[in-house]
């Protein structure tokens, strides 16, 4: 039989505040264990939370940017389960009144566009961390309490995607998005962007949707994907041979790249959502509502539009550009000095990037600022030097953070576009080589390419080549 | 009248004025608590050298000529439940035998800022899960009034400290009559505050949206003598409200004349004893003659109230005392086998009967299939509670009743039946589920020679009006200077 | 309220019961359960719950940092640790 897959998605995503959601600790990544603690977060005796305002914005403002329905009266509850690296064996969360309802993201799915509606975006706290020592026979665990408290956002979708395209897709934009709006750093390795997914089967062409599967673990985009991929096999296997599909709750096994059964829906937790007594409603109104709304940037998916259109580039590179949000600041930094759209655009995502990722550093800390850039493409698109030459210029730039013009002047790299000069050196080129010129007068026409290249070595590449090809065509007549 | 039998009130004066010293006033109420501690087991732990100490800093600020706290020097007692820094506190259960809290209540902060002297820490029923100080994991406090009864509860070993003269004040907690009740078993004052108007940071949960802080005292200007250190805002708790804090003090002497009083019909309905009865109505004729206007009111969903307290309460309570579960802090059991066995075996051995009761009892409310018929029913009678509260309040200016349909029973006598233990708060709780203020004083003593409290309330925020009500009766009567026989055999201390 | 209802709730409570106490607790939290019962009297369909005393609203903290405490301080009423870590029986998903 064939079958479509269905899938939602459930995102974490750790909120970049200076402080946890609860309490004044750091929430600084990599700190030594139980170092980012206090009585609040370690759910003393008598403590009690109050929340933090950059937390509850930044959590509004993405709900904003996913075109969610913001309650004009929103509540946080306790969720209830037992796990050692949850301090009070609640968290704080919300479930009756989230903060964002039925919002959406428009996805771009291999050049169509689809729109993944967001069943909530809602505000809650991120647990500790559990180690399992490695060592052979070791029957326990540690916890470190550092995470405890961070201000963790959940965008729940609806089951809306069909394929490890769309899921991709969303994934990619979503991150795009929290990266943008700045409330998150999503870095995947260390845990602040997490995907879990539910997924069921469904007969092609049917409505009505199959018993759903949830996998937990997923680490990386990667594993997402072949999560799914495994999950959407299995269950066609167990359907095709008639049999049911069990709701469940499966781990993802990333060594080994399969899913292992967690807990059935029967003995799925009871979580027992009360309304948080120590935490007083927040009541949103239109102008706060609409401060937060004037602090999102125009969205990465807008933007490549705008990028097509107006600056008449192609879907790769206005895509590439618009990855990261530095790099499409950096794009229009450029374009505010002069109008050279495509070869800003070349320079950004071929060399820039390039240099940014051996670097290890934003491209807005590489030594050339967009200024630089800027003259360096006058100093071509003006034939004041070849492009061969501006990849030399581009480098020292890169080590030293030199104008192009100095570094021009100093290494006396200026076009030469002398004819007599030229064509005093195709003489003697040709002098030298005559056995070449025999064979391109004979029809070889690669000949002249190496004729040349001779020239410009001649040169030190620094004659046109435009009027080196031109001169050396009429010498040896074409 | 002896030093300890004095109020703080009258002991500051003489503190400040150097008449005595703060030092010899904790040296002798320290005799007095080897006296009578074995007695009444009012204290779970004590600091004398601590007490010594801080009593003596405080004598040589005063001797220097600085200025000082509004409690400098004055022996305070603080209920187990009430976090202390350097101090155990265990909320008398086993689960919490050994822990001491890395950090201060905001109210011991505020104690020690007002040059207070913590004397030690009270005994409570578990978690101040009761009505008798019995649920105490370790030690059953007395009545100094009758030894074989119950000091009321959960606050009964501060109820009982003060009321034996071996502390000047005490603080409690008040979830659903823990401060009034205790009060008025013991003959003292106590007062529970509107809800926010004490900062709960570090008072360890019970019921988080009925849970408050507040004073037992002597008498009624003590009272607003500690209100005035305890009340206000604290950035700590959300549900602290930025009120401004009245002066206490101020015009509690203000007559009475012209105040209506509500006297709510279904608080002297069945269950209410007859001397208990007899007493109030001769605290009503009292005011009648001080010229108050007495209207008789109802509150009609008075009946519901016990039913949607025990769903309330022990649902937030289910969920406060989750965190019990020998990881971080606290007990841990070491017959387990996992983690999961460890928290069952922890709560299992370090938690008492009616603890697990609670617990299960809100579990059960919240539980899936169940929070619509308990835990939300119960929010909206809630509601409904309050509105009652909100219509009387339109007509009169307080509502009075018993603080207590019984005075003191005996030890063990209501142990077995814990929903008839429950129904006996069934006057105090209603204030908590509004979250409005409540006082208990004195007015009275039983067939048995028991005492009996007078219960008044008000509109939120208006403890002031309460403590002038209070102190309008305690001028006229002097039920508040009686004091309980254990004295008469123990006076050598001071 | 039976066995299997005390069972499921005394699990979900994290409290083992022996044979005799879940007999004794169901007996105890049956009868508080059929006077709470009591609330079905009252028709309550458009009424508010109330889960707060007080009626207010939005109370936020600035993201500033506040020092944490020691962490020998936070960690001195752990049961068991080693190093800076508390340690628990194994955890296995």
């Amino acid at each position: 039989m064939e079958y479509e897959v269905v899938v939602g998605l459930e995102t974490h995503a750790e909120l970049s505040t200076i402080t946890k959601l609860f309490c004044g600790c750091s929430t600084k990544f990599g700190a030594e264990p139980n170092s980012q603690v206090c009585p609040v977060c370690l759910g003393m005796p008598g403590v009690l939370p109050v929340m933090n305002k950059k937390a509850f914005e930044s959590a509004m403002k993405v709900a904003l940017a996913l075109n969610c329905t913001i309650n004009k009266f929103t509540n946080f509850d306790r969720k209830s389960y037992y796990y050692p690296d949850l301090p009070k064996n609640y968290q704080i969360s919300q479930n009756y009144y989230n903060l964002g309802v039925d919002g959406y993201m428009n996805i771009d799915v291999n050049g169509t566009i689809k729109k993944v509606r967001i069943h909530n975006v809602h505000l809650e706290e991120e647990a500790g961390k559990l180690i399992h020592p490695e060592e052979v026979g070791a029957n326990y665990s540690l916890v470190d309490f550092n995470r405890a408290g961070v201000p963790l956002l959940e965008i729940v979708s609806q089951p809306d995607m069909r394929s490890t395209d769309e899921v991709e897709s969303y994934m990619q934009t979503l991150r795009k998005i929290l990266l943008y709006t700045e409330v998150s750093d999503c870095k995947m390795q260390e845990g602040s962007l997490r995907f879990e997914a539910s997924i069921s089967l469904r007969e092609k062409g049917t409505e009505k949707l199959g018993n759903r599967v949830e996998i937990k673990n997923l680490n990386s985009m990667k594993s997402v994907i072949k999560g799914m991929e495994y999950e959407a096999k299995r269950q066609a296997e167990l359907l095709d041979r008639g049999e049911t599909i069990a709701r469940e709750t499966r781990l993802w096994d990333e060594v080994n790249e399969r899913s292992e059964r967690m807990r059935s829906k029967e003995e799925a937790q009871d979580y027992r959502y009360f309304p948080e007594p120590d935490l007083l409603p927040v009541l949103i109104d239109e102008k706060w509502m609409s401060e937060i709304k004037s602090t999102i940037p125009e969205l990465p998916f807008d933007r490549r539009q705008r990028f097509m259109e107006v600056f008449k580039l192609s879907d790769y590179d206005a895509s590439c550009l618009t990855e990261e949000k530095v790099l499409a600041d950096f794009f229009e930094y450029c374009l505010s000095i002069s109008d050279r759209p495509k070869a800003f655009c070349n320079w950004i995502i071929n060399d820039l990037l390039r240099e940014a990722k051996d670097r290890k550093l934003d491209i807005y800390n590489l030594p050339i600022k967009p200024k630089q850039l800027a003259a360096l493409v006058e100093t071509i698109e003006r034939g004041i030097i070849s492009s061969t030459i501006a990849k030399e210029v581009f480098s020292e730039m890169i080590l030293t953070g030199k104008d192009p013009q100095k570094i021009i002047e100093e290494k006396k790299l200026v076009q030469i576009n002398d004819e007599g000069f030229i064509e005093s050196v195709i003489d003697k080129m040709i002098a030298s080589n005559p056995n070449v010129v025999e064979d391109y007068k004979k029809g070889k026409k690669n000949a002249l390419a190496f004729l040349i290249g001779q020239v410009m070595k001649e040169t030190k590449g620094k004659a046109n080549p435009k009027l080196v090809n031109e001169l050396l065509v009429k010498k040896v007549g074409g | 009248m002896s030093l300890l039998q004095s109020t703080a009130y009258q002991i500051k004066n003489k503190i400040i004025s150097r008449e005595i010293k703060s030092v010899d006033l904790v040296s002798s109420l320290f005799t007095r608590i080897k006296h009578v501690e074995n007695n009444i087991q009012a204290f779970i732990v004590t600091d004398e050298k601590k007490a010594i100490h801080d009593a003596i800093e405080i004598d040589k600020r005063i001797e220097r000529g600085e200025e000082v706290g509004l409690l400098a020097g004055i022996p305070v007692a603080v209920k187990d439940n009430i976090c202390t820094k350097s101090l155990p506190t265990t909320c008398a259960s086993k689960i919490l035998q050994n822990f001491i809290p890395p950090y201060d209540a905001f109210i011991v902060r505020r104690l020690k800022e007002e040059d207070a002297i913590i004397i030690g820490k009270t005994n409570l029923d578990e978690f101040a899960m009761g009505s008798s100080t019995e649920n105490s994991g370790f030690k059953i406090t007395r009545n100094p009034w009758n030894l074989e009864c119950v000091p009321g509860g959960s606050s009964g070993g501060s109820a009982s400290a003060v009321a034996a003269d071996v502390a000047y004040m005490a603080l409690g907690s008040d979830t659903g009559g823990s401060i009034r009740q205790p009060a008025a078993l013991c003959g003292i004052v106590g007062v529970k505050p509107t809800y926010g108007r004490v900062s709960r940071y570090g008072l360890v949960a019970f019921g988080s949206s009925l849970d408050q802080i507040g004073p037992l005292t002597k008498d009624v200007r003590d009272a607003a003598l500690l209100m005035q250190v305890i009340a206000g805002y604290d950035s700590c708790d959300s549900t602290s409200v930025k009120v401004p804090v009245p002066d206490y003090m101020e015009g509690i002497e203000s007559d009475v004349k012209g105040l209506r009083i509500g006297i709510p019909k279904e608080y002297f309905a069945t269950g209410l004893k007859s001397d208990v009865h007899t007493v109030i109505k001769d605290a009503l004729k009292v005011y009648k003659r001080l010229g108050v206007e007495i209207i008789d009111i109802s509150l009609p969903h008075t009946e519901y109230a016990v039913a949607v307290y025990y769903i309330v309460a022990n649902a937030e309570a289910s969920s406060n005392l989750a965190r019990y579960d020998g990881v971080r802090y606290g007990y841990r059991s070491n017959n387990a086998q996992g983690v999961i066995d460890m928290y069952s075996k922890t709560r299992a051995e370090g938690f008492g009967n009616e603890v697990k009761r609670r617990i299960m009892l809100g579990n059960y409310a919240l539980s899936s299939g169940y929070y619509d018929a308990y835990y939300l029913k119960a929010s909206r009678v809630r509601t409904l509670i309050k509105n009652d509260f909100d219509a009387a309040f339109e007509k009169v200016d307080c509502i009075m009743s018993p603080t207590s349909p019984v005075p003191a029973f005996k030890i063990g006598e209501r142990a077995n039946n814990p929903l008839e233990m429950y129904l006996s708060d069934i006057y105090t709780i209603p204030a908590n589920l509004a979250g409005i203020p409540g006082i208990s004083i004195p007015c009275g003593f039983s067939k048995e020679h028991l005492p009996i409290g007078l219960q008044i309330l008000a509109k939120h925020f208006e403890e002031k009006k309460l403590l002038q009500i209070a102190y309008a009766f305690e001028r006229e009567t002097d039920f508040h200077l009686k004091k309980p026989p254990l004295n008469v055999s123990s006076l050598q201390g001071a | 309220m039976d066995k299997t209802v005390i069972e499921y709730i005394a699990n979900l409570s994290r409290i083992d019961l022996s044979e005799e106490e879940k007999v004794f607790f169901i007996h105890q939290l049956s009868n508080i359960i059929s006077y709470i019962e009591k609330l079905n009297r009252l028709n309550t369909e458009d009424i508010e719950p109330m889960s707060h005393a007080i009626i207010s609203s939005n109370v936020f903290r600035g993201d500033e940092p506040v020092v944490s405490i020691l962490r020998e301080e936070a960690l001195s009423n752990a049961p068991s640790k080693i190093g800076f870590f508390v340690k628990v029986p194994k955890v296995i998903d």
